[in-house]
């Protein structure tokens, strides 16, 4: 793992800094984190790389799991797919096992800490067993605004017992009778994903991947998915043709394991076929570095979701200093000011004049890019995220002063 | 120029935690409502703390009010005058709230016609600002020491010395101008400082505009 140190030429030396002066009024204490899962999936990604960072700020990071068996995750994956706006149906059956589970997990589990941030509806119910004096956090990655009534209301009943809230954007916020805070999520700068790579490296892998680069490329990268709106990109791009040169690239996972996903890369196949200037490419999941590499290899890059959690992905590709356009939804807007740090859309005729007009004007295609790294810089990286959590845990800590001189 | 300060200029930085008020604005009217009803920590976080997270973005963006008015409401001309609220010249946040509740009645009783509500997902969200003064390493003494902190502090500490400063005592004053002012006797420093407008330079450019002020002072010290 990166020490914290070498995440300053990535956030600025005055930002290590602000982290370190901070965490010396919290040094010593515990903060627990408790989330399902140790390996995969964006929490734990985020953990894995935050936590060494707090210990080596002096801080005692703490990370529990909770455990259940298969039926417990078939609930929580139904709690969260209801949460984010796709309807389930859920029984009084499944909302007894996640008590139940949660009852074996507080017998079980070490709750002791000063601070602790339970990530998501899984170890939500622990709250049961809060410590007196503890200052719990509940740490909501989900969008929320289309929850379903039965499921938020289950849940209501356990968060409105914690200290505060903290949610990624502003309109995920729910009535609750507990203070809420905006930590959106962020990316590790250090991490394959992101690291700078030199050109002789992009153009090896670029050269490895078998994708040309003669032409300026348009990428978007993302699962095959009908809200990701491949189509939409490829009809797009086919419309501004006849105008540029230029190369369309999709790069998704190979969908072997989804079904849905496995039809719309068929469809995203067809669409694309006879046009040798749209390239459609499955790489495994682990292909960080060559997703990296392309990125870079890029002139413009999309994300045209027609609908998005947060959308991290949009400042994956801003971090890299790329003209980003991007559909206006979820929390996309928060990471792109329309015309300042990249393009939102909401068509697929906005896409295609904007890619135009960027392929255009490289030097104001350029300037957005500028812009948009450094609005990543100062808001979307780990060292935001953790400053963000550690400033949470003083305020809790300072008896919610609001105003604090340290 | 080589004389010591009585008192070290100790520079400090400022961090906000974002809280979600959980109020929403869909039209003008009801941001209008959300503006007279908050508080210092509402306004804040839309005017001086948008400036500090935007100011890459310089020329646009002067507050968070006028931004949602101008480009998702999309009422131009409301929009531009929101935009030249100065909120620099101010020295209470009570006083850019009624700044900005004035410019709205004056719009609204302008435009009584019904009031345009913009699409779901599309409202203006009230927000607080939690504020820490953190401390930084750097401290200065003289002229040059201050020049060598003001190369290496973040714009944060920046912003929080020359605009946020003017919200409190002495009102109006940057914490720059007055550290000049009361420990050299040095008011041409004070007077070049206090003319910078955030809305024309990118916190970076103010940064390196502020050197030129002071590494100007050095030299004429030097030839005098």
């Amino acid at each position: 793992m990166p020490k914290i140190d070498e995440y300053a030429p990535a956030a600025g030396r005055s930002a290590i800094e602000e982290l370190k002066i901070i965490a010396s009024r919290l040094k010593g204490k515990t903060i627990l984190n408790v989330n399902s899962t140790a390996v995969g999936g964006g929490v734990a990604e985020i953990l894995s790389r935050m936590l060494p960072m707090m210990t080596e700020l002096g801080i005692k990071p703490r990370w529990e799991l909770v455990k259940g068996g298969e039926d417990f995750y078939a609930v929580t994956k139904k709690f969260h797919n209801a949460l984010h706006g796709t309807p389930q149906r859920l029984t009084a059956a499944d909302f007894q096992l996640y008590r139940d589970t949660m009852k074996a997990n507080l017998d079980t589990l070490n709750l002791d800490a000063e601070v602790a941030l339970m990530h998501d509806p899984q170890p939500a119910g622990l709250i049961d067993k809060k410590p007196a004096g503890a200052k719990w956090v509940w740490r909501c990655h989900i969008d929320l605004s289309n929850r379903q009534d039965d499921v938020w209301n289950f849940l209501h009943g356990y968060v409105s017992r914690y200290d505060a809230a903290v949610i990624s954007a502003p309109s995920f916020s729910q009535a609750l009778p507990v203070k809420q805070f905006q930590v959106p999520p962020s990316i590790d700068p250090l991490a394959d994903k992101n690291k700078d790579l030199t050109d002789a490296e992009v153009a090896a892998i670029m050269s490895r991947l078998e994708i040309p680069t003669d032409k300026p490329l348009i990428s978007q990268v993302s699962r095959f998915d009908r809200l990701k709106d491949p189509l939409g990109v490829i009809e797009a791009f086919k419309k501004i043709q006849p105008y540029v040169t230029a190369r369309l690239l999709l790069v998704g996972g190979s969908a072997d394991d989804d079904p849905e996903g496995a039809e719309v890369l068929a469809e995203a196949r067809t669409a694309a076929e006879g046009n040798p200037d749209i390239m459609v490419l499955c790489l495994a999941p682990t292909s960080n570095i060559e997703i990296n590499a392309i990125q870079r290899a890029s002139a413009i890059i999309l994300q045209k979701s027609l609908k998005e959690g947060f959308g991290l992905t949009v400042s994956e590709a801003l971090w890299k200093g790329k003209p980003v356009i991007a559909g206006a939804v979820g929390g996309i807007p928060l990471q792109i000011t329309h015309k300042y740090s990249g393009i939102l859309t909401r068509t697929i005729e906005g896409t295609a004049y904007w890619m135009k007009r960027l392929l255009h004007e490289p030097a104001y295609a350029r300037k957005l890019g500028e812009n948009g790294r450094e609005h990543v810089r100062e808001n979307f990286l780990l060292t935001r995220h953790l400053r963000d959590y550690l400033l949470l845990a003083l305020y809790l800590e300072s008896g919610r002063q609001e105003f604090i001189h340290l | 120029m080589g004389t010591k300060a009585k008192e070290a200029f100790r520079f400090c930085t400022r961090l906000t935690l974002a809280e979600v008020t959980g109020r929403r604005a869909a039209n003008i009217q009801e941001l209008l409502e959300g503006i007279r009803s908050a508080d210092d920590a509402v306004i804040y976080y839309h005017t001086h703390r948008f400036i500090k997270q935007s100011h890459h973005l310089v020329p646009e963006g002067a507050n968070d009010f006028a931004y949602w008015v101008a480009n998702t409401v999309q009422a131009d001309r409301l929009g531009e005058e929101l935009t030249s609220i100065d909120i620099v010249q101010y020295h209470s946040l009570a006083d850019i709230r009624d700044a900005f509740v004035k410019m709205l009645e004056r719009g609204i009783a302008e435009n009584p016609g019904p009031a345009r509500t913009v699409a779901p997902g599309r409202e203006f969200h009230f927000m607080r600002s939690i504020r820490f003064s953190v401390p930084t390493e750097c401290a200065a003494v003289d002229y040059r020491s201050f020049l060598d902190c003001l190369r290496t502090v973040s714009v944060s500490s920046l912003y929080l010395h020359v605009f946020e400063a003017r919200l409190r005592p002495p009102y109006g004053v940057d914490d720059f101008s007055h550290w000049f002012r009361l420990n050299f006797g040095d008011e041409n420093v004070g007077r070049e400082i206090s003319r910078l407008d955030p809305y024309s330079y990118t916190l970076e450019g103010l940064r390196q505009r502020i050197i030129q002020i002071i590494e100007k002072r050095v030299q004429e010290g030097s030839n005098a």
